[in-house]
């Protein structure tokens, strides 16, 4: 099976707000049909990264290209077929069902009068089966829990059935459990459609074991980007975010793991993947 | 091996296809929504005829229909012809604008509470219709173009004054718009006191919106305006839908937000506008309608239709009521002003509990 390739490249982004520059001359390229997540320390400006690859903050300078082409230049609905975005919190209309609220990710493929063709109901049945959430088809959502509700965000996103998906920190405020289950959804996602996802992750260790990409954010600044094993470095992290640590292997999925130092811990041994102890210094 | 789901239909089938499953949901609330819809439509309906048929004299639906088909009737042509009719009317088509208009805003803003009196239209349309009945003494028509302005400029003063240094906040806006709507009935109460006695009852329909002495040839400008921009709205009602989502998901599923907004407001604006400056503000209608048409029609669908109606029901309802129920005759806006104010208390000590004031 091949997936539909892009080429996505942001060139020499500035943004900001009035004269508080956030993005300082970005250029990046995203792996086409790959897991990218963008790391970095709060308002380091990661967020406003994805939003302005998203084509939600417009940029003061610089641009988005998709395919080559300058994404403020394709019609709204064409983009929207290709580039998704889920953002941080999107909100929930009262009493709306699971079925409509997914079925709302069809928007750009419909008609102006929005009647659901095959295609739509093909398209919602099966964003809520990868979402594992058929079973809640017509019940209202206020009655759903917060692991259940981003996964019915996840599959509006999916309904619209772009190569292309952003998400912005799709695990904040769950449960580690929940967090794991939705990382897995996405990573199944791109594995049997190739689905480019490229996501804004709170949780380091998380990001190193779920992406084959990062790109590590620091002051508006692109600082580093590569495969996790490459670029998790203790010299990184101190770096970005300004905190001391030990690198190790995750024993689960041998990805790099960070473990912290703080001030209380600082001497401590550290545990090692087969068990032992090792000692800082 | 695979695990297939089974899904209940009714209490006696179930299926194991998703997509039936998903497709029975949807038509079964697409059933109730054209049932409620098709519902609205036969009250308002019944409630425009009656409106034709009741008064002093009560005439049968044989001389109605021969004084609309233009026949001379003696007695019912002047009573159903002139009075009736454009008091019919006008409640229908006043009540649908306001039903629509705060629709608009209520989805749009997602807060119940904003609606045309909260955003200011209503209050500078009244305030100026005043001052030109009062002070300036000035004709019908003068009075109508004026309020309609001076509510356009209100509303957009009180944007303006929501704005903030970055950032535009909806609850800044509902807050201006409650100050600019406090001074604004200051100023009516006050051209009141000073007005002359001759002039005053005219100017009270300003304070809580009447049907009384409406003309025929006041209505063309509403009903033009309601035929051009209620179907402007309903093309529209599918991208209010996914404003509704939030900015950032709305554009990020192709709706160009930005554009969509103006013209959902300029059409909402308008509509409240020239209502008001003919039948002046009916508190609550436009406040009470959309949460009224999304509780009957069940959410997730394009309201602003049945919002529209059940504004006209409320109305036109409301103004049987008022002439009608007690031996005294009270102004429409009384009649809806009180079904309003519990709404309001229920809003807000519930808005309240959930954190959102």
């Amino acid at each position: 099976m091949s997936f539909r390739k892009h080429v996505f490249q942001a060139r020499d982004l500035v943004a900001g707000y009035d004269d508080r520059i956030i993005l300082d001359h970005i250029s990046l390229e995203i792996p086409s049909n790959q897991i990218s997540v963008i790391i970095g320390a709060n308002a380091c400006g990661k967020s406003t990264l994805l939003k302005t690859l998203a084509r939600i903050i417009k940029p003061k300078s610089g641009e988005v290209l998709l395919d080559g082409q300058p994404i403020h230049k394709i019609p709204s609905k064409q983009l929207a077929r290709v580039v998704g975005l889920l953002p941080q919190s999107p909100i929930v209309p009262e009493g709306i069902t699971v079925a409509d609220l997914v079925g709302r990710g069809r928007y750009p493929h419909q008609s102006m009068f929005g009647t659901w063709s095959r295609k739509d109901y093909e398209a919602v049945a099966e964003a809520m089966e990868i979402m594992h959430i058929t079973d809640l088809a017509n019940r209202p959502i206020d009655e759903l829990s917060g692991g259940q509700r981003q996964r019915v965000w996840i599959a509006m996103a999916l309904a619209q059935q772009t190569d292309i998906l952003f998400l912005d920190e799709p695990t904040t405020y769950l449960d580690i459990t929940y967090q794991i289950e939705i990382l897995d959804m996405l990573t199944d996602l791109n594995r049997r459609y190739g689905t480019t996802i490229v996501m804004v992750l709170h949780d380091i260790n998380l990001s190193a074991r779920y992406a084959d990409y990062l790109f590590a954010v620091r002051q508006g600044k692109l600082v580093a980007e590569g495969k996790p094993s490459e670029v998790i470095t203790s010299e990184l992290i101190k770096d970005v975010f300004g905190l001391d640590c030990t690198i190790i292997q995750d024993p689960i999925s041998n990805s790099p793991s960070v473990v912290p130092i703080g001030r209380h811990h600082a001497s401590g041994g550290i545990p090692t993947a087969i068990g032992g102890k090792v000692h800082v210094r | 091996m695979i695990m297939m789901n089974t899904f209940t239909l009714t209490k006696t089938t179930k299926t194991t296809d998703p997509i039936a499953f998903i497709r029975l949901g949807r038509i079964l609330r697409r059933r109730r929504w054209v049932l409620v819809t098709g519902i609205l439509s036969l009250l308002t309906l019944a409630l425009c005829a009656a409106m034709l048929m009741l008064g002093n004299t009560i005439y049968p639906v044989r001389d109605v229909i021969a004084v609309l088909a233009g026949e001379e009737v003696k007695g019912a042509s002047f009573a159903v012809g002139t009075i009736r009719l454009p008091r019919m009317l006008a409640g229908l088509f006043a009540g649908f604008a306001f039903g629509v208009s705060g629709y608009i805003f209520q989805t749009m803003l997602r807060n119940p509470l904003a609606n045309p009196n909260v955003i200011g239209i209503t209050s500078g349309s009244s305030a100026a219709a005043v001052f030109c009945i009062i002070v300036l003494q000035s004709s019908k028509t003068v009075t109508s173009v004026v309020s309609v302005i001076a509510g356009l400029l209100t509303s957009l003063l009180i944007y303006i004054l929501s704005r903030g240094h970055a950032s535009f906040s909806i609850g800044r806006l509902i807050l201006v718009g409650i100050g600019i709507q406090a001074m604004c009935n200051s100023m009516i109460t006050y051209l009141m006191l000073i007005g002359e006695e001759h002039s005053l009852p005219a100017a009270v329909r300003w304070l809580t919106g009447s049907l009384n002495g409406v003309r025929m040839d006041e209505l063309p400008s509403l009903i033009i305006s309601c035929l051009i921009l209620v179907p402007i709205i309903c093309l529209l009602g599918r991208q209010l839908m996914m404003l509704e989502l939030g900015e950032q998901a709305a554009r990020s599923l192709g709706v160009r937000t930005d554009a969509v907004r103006v013209m959902l407001i300029v059409s909402a604006v308008i509509l409240a506008a020239i209502a008001t400056a003919i039948t002046g503000p009916f508190a609550s209608v436009a406040f009470l309608a959309g949460p009224i048409a999304v509780r009957l029609t069940g959410a997730g669908s394009a309201n602003s239709i049945p919002a529209g109606l059940v504004g006209g029901v409320l109305v036109l309802a409301g103004d049987l009521v008022g002439q009608f129920a007690w031996t005294t005759k009270f102004p429409v806006g009384i009649i809806t002003g009180i079904i309003g104010a519990p709404y309001l208390l229920f809003l807000l000590i519930k808005l309240n509990r959930r954190g959102d004031f």
